[in-house]
């Protein structure tokens, strides 16, 4: 530095060891995290659903897709389905682990992308602001005058039904609610001091972005992004039901609560079950992102 | 008094547009800071003072370029600041740092304050570990044990502390300047003193320029060399600090000054020599800016605005005032060489 400004630092070696000390972030958030039973409880919870769906043909001897007239609509507990059997026969517990795969696949899947897509605009939306802002803003405010359900139908009608398209048209429904989260947090943030200070500093935007923006951002975008993941699977499920998602046979728990419905009347235990597993499966997402995040608060 | 200014201001210009209704359109324009000139000296400290809403922070974010200012030009070490030629606003900031008021809002409360601190060294391309360093040995010279205050976050130290942690950030880039922004303002009297007498301390060690910028006058008389009283956006005394409180000549920081509270009975204020509030800064009075509130106040005060001009008995004391300065038409200005002013 040209400046004759000099500083005298008083034993740098001795300030830098007491400096390092600290206990580390990671240490610290695993730390909280263990305190919080019910947090690891959901966690134990949704790890074993994920491990389910994707070692689902050891778990079961039977074919999720092969049929018997003979054994349609069996109760829980029948000898060799121990769930019981759909309406055209096929063992259920089978059809739920397989099914697991699909379901988790359509509600993980489009949430991230749109996750890390709508995240992004609305970050940018809210630090940029002005002209910026009004573009992006405006763009979803046109994605938003279609009701979401519609505007996945729309797009898979256009794309045509399969796994794809499905989770394509799901991605671009979630864009408009996460950039509009994001953007409104950012819009937030940024206005206060240490924003202000950190430019002061003549520091770069995208480090400004890095350090200061995106730890204080984050964690309500996650949260609100994974009470997405639910919408998610019963949103793919309606469109499986209208023909445009997944196509039956396949195993998805939205399509087979859709098929099990009439079931209802004769086994209702049966028919229950999918909507049990996606119910299960948001509230482990929900909870669990929650409990994240706040073992990772700082302020806590 | 005869060194070259570190930062001299000129002209300098804010006016916000204030908007409304269904259009939008510009209804009125805040002139928060108009025509701002002053000059800062190597080593000195320039108190600024005067009323909420008079333009001090505005000033204060002006000079950082926070804000864009409308006109107007600041210098720093004779250099012009943008263009091509001028000093890029990243080396700018490098010679010139901020405190803020709220201490708690300008720490990101989710990083530990040796980040803080480190994050000005780290964003101008020293190393990580280097930049974690100068801020253990910084926070240990606003007088936190690094050991102990380094790794907590903001929402674990009391204000006191925080603002020493600001004080350390905002010297951590090395800065000829610092810009305190109401920066005791908020603390309680006693740690209020312990962070002015610190303030005293690192000026002496790091060599530094302070614009020292409050309404808290006692403080300003503690810290300052020279003092600037501000009105409405405008300078309108500028002078020793000494000077100034023994002998204020506007108006305005007669009134100020005699505002203050005392400890002396004998010196006790029993009328009020201002009353009313500041003017509405949107559309201010036409001439002295002052006028509206001043018991000296006469037609000529509505007509011309008063230039800041030399005292004749004190070369570096300055005002603005048509009393003040010879031929200007006020019944009180004092006589002005061979002519008679009526």
């Amino acid at each position: 530095m040209s400046d004759s400004t000099v500083l005298t630092l008083p034993s740098p070696e001795a300030a830098l060891l007491l400096a390092r000390r600290g206990r580390g972030y990671w240490k610290n958030v695993w730390a909280r995290l263990r305190e919080d039973k019910i947090t690891i409880a959901v966690i134990v919870v949704l790890v074993a659903i994920i491990l389910s769906a994707v070692l689902a043909p050891f778990l079961t001897p039977h074919d999720p897709l092969t049929t018997s007239v003979l054994k349609r609509l069996k109760p829980i507990g029948t000898e060799g389905h121990w769930l019981g059997t759909d309406e055209i026969g096929r063992d259920l517990w089978a059809r739920m682990v397989y099914g697991g795969r699909l379901s988790l696949l359509c509600g993980v899947l489009p949430v991230a992308v749109a996750l890390v897509v709508g995240g992004t605009l609305g970050v940018v939306a809210g630090f940029a602001g002005g002209v910026v802002n009004s573009a992006i803003m405006r763009s979803m405010d046109v994605l938003y005058a279609f009701p979401s359900i519609l505007l996945a139908i729309a797009i898979c009608g256009i794309l045509g039904s399969g796994i794809g398209n499905t989770i394509l048209a799901l991605s671009v429904t979630f864009i408009p609610p996460l950039v509009r989260i994001s953007e409104a947090v950012t819009t937030q943030v940024r206005s206060l001091d240490f924003v202000e200070a950190a430019r002061a500093s003549g520091s770069r935007t995208t480090l400004i972005l890095r350090y200061h923006i995106l730890n204080n951002v984050l964690g309500p975008i996650l949260v609100y992004a994974t009470s997405l993941i639910s919408i998610s699977i019963i949103l793919a499920s309606g469109l499986s039901f209208l023909g445009l998602g997944v196509t039956p046979p396949s195993a998805e728990w939205g399509l087979m609560l859709n098929n099990l419905r009439q079931a209802i009347w004769v086994n209702p235990l049966v028919a229950a079950l999918p909507g049990a597993m996606i119910f299960l499966t948001s509230m482990c997402f929900n909870l669990t992102s929650d409990g994240i995040r706040q073992a990772m608060d700082v302020r806590l | 008094m005869t060194a070259a200014p570190l930062v001299s201001v000129r002209n300098l210009t804010k006016h916000f547009p204030v908007k409304g209704g269904v259009f939008r359109r510009t209804q009125g324009v805040v002139q928060a800071v108009d025509a701002l000139a002053f000059d800062l000296l190597p080593g000195e400290t320039l108190g600024v003072v005067g009323e909420s809403g008079c333009g001090k922070s505005t000033m204060a974010r002006l000079l950082m370029r926070l804000t864009e200012p409308d006109a107007g030009e600041v210098r720093f070490a004779g250099e012009a600041i943008g263009g091509r030629a001028g000093l890029s606003l990243r080396d700018l900031r490098r010679r010139m740092q901020m405190v803020f008021q709220d201490s708690y809002a300008s720490l990101n409360p989710r990083l530990p304050v040796v980040m803080s601190v480190a994050y000005g060294p780290f964003a101008h391309g020293v190393r990580r570990a280097k930049a974690l360093e100068r801020a253990a040995t910084l926070l240990e010279a606003v007088g936190l044990e690094p050991g102990l205050f380094a790794h907590r976050y903001p929402h674990q130290l009391s204000g006191g502390q925080r603002q020493r942690v600001n004080i350390a950030r905002a010297l951590a880039i090395e800065p000829r300047v610092v810009i305190l922004d109401e920066a005791v303002s908020a603390l309680d009297k006693s740690v209020a003193a312990q962070v002015l007498n610190l303030l005293v301390d690192l000026k002496e060690r790091f060599r530094l320029t302070y614009l020292f910028i409050s309404h808290d006058l006692g403080v300003v008389r503690y810290l300052s060399d020279r003092v600037l009283v501000m009105y409405l956006g405008k300078v309108v005394e500028v002078g020793p600090v000494a000077e100034v409180w023994a002998h204020p000549r506007h108006p305005y920081t007669r009134a100020l000054l005699a505002a203050m509270p005392t400890m002396d009975p004998s010196r006790r204020t029993t009328e009020a020599l201002v009353s009313g509030d500041p003017p509405n800064p949107i559309n201010p009075p036409s001439g002295c800016r002052f006028r509206t509130r001043c018991r000296f106040a006469e037609e000529v005060c509505a007509r011309r605005e008063p230039p800041l001009s030399t005292l004749p008995d004190a070369t570096d004391h300055t005002a603005a005032c048509h009393m003040l300065a010879p031929d200007t038409g006020h019944s009180l200005a004092p006589a002005g060489g061979a002519r008679e002013s009526r």
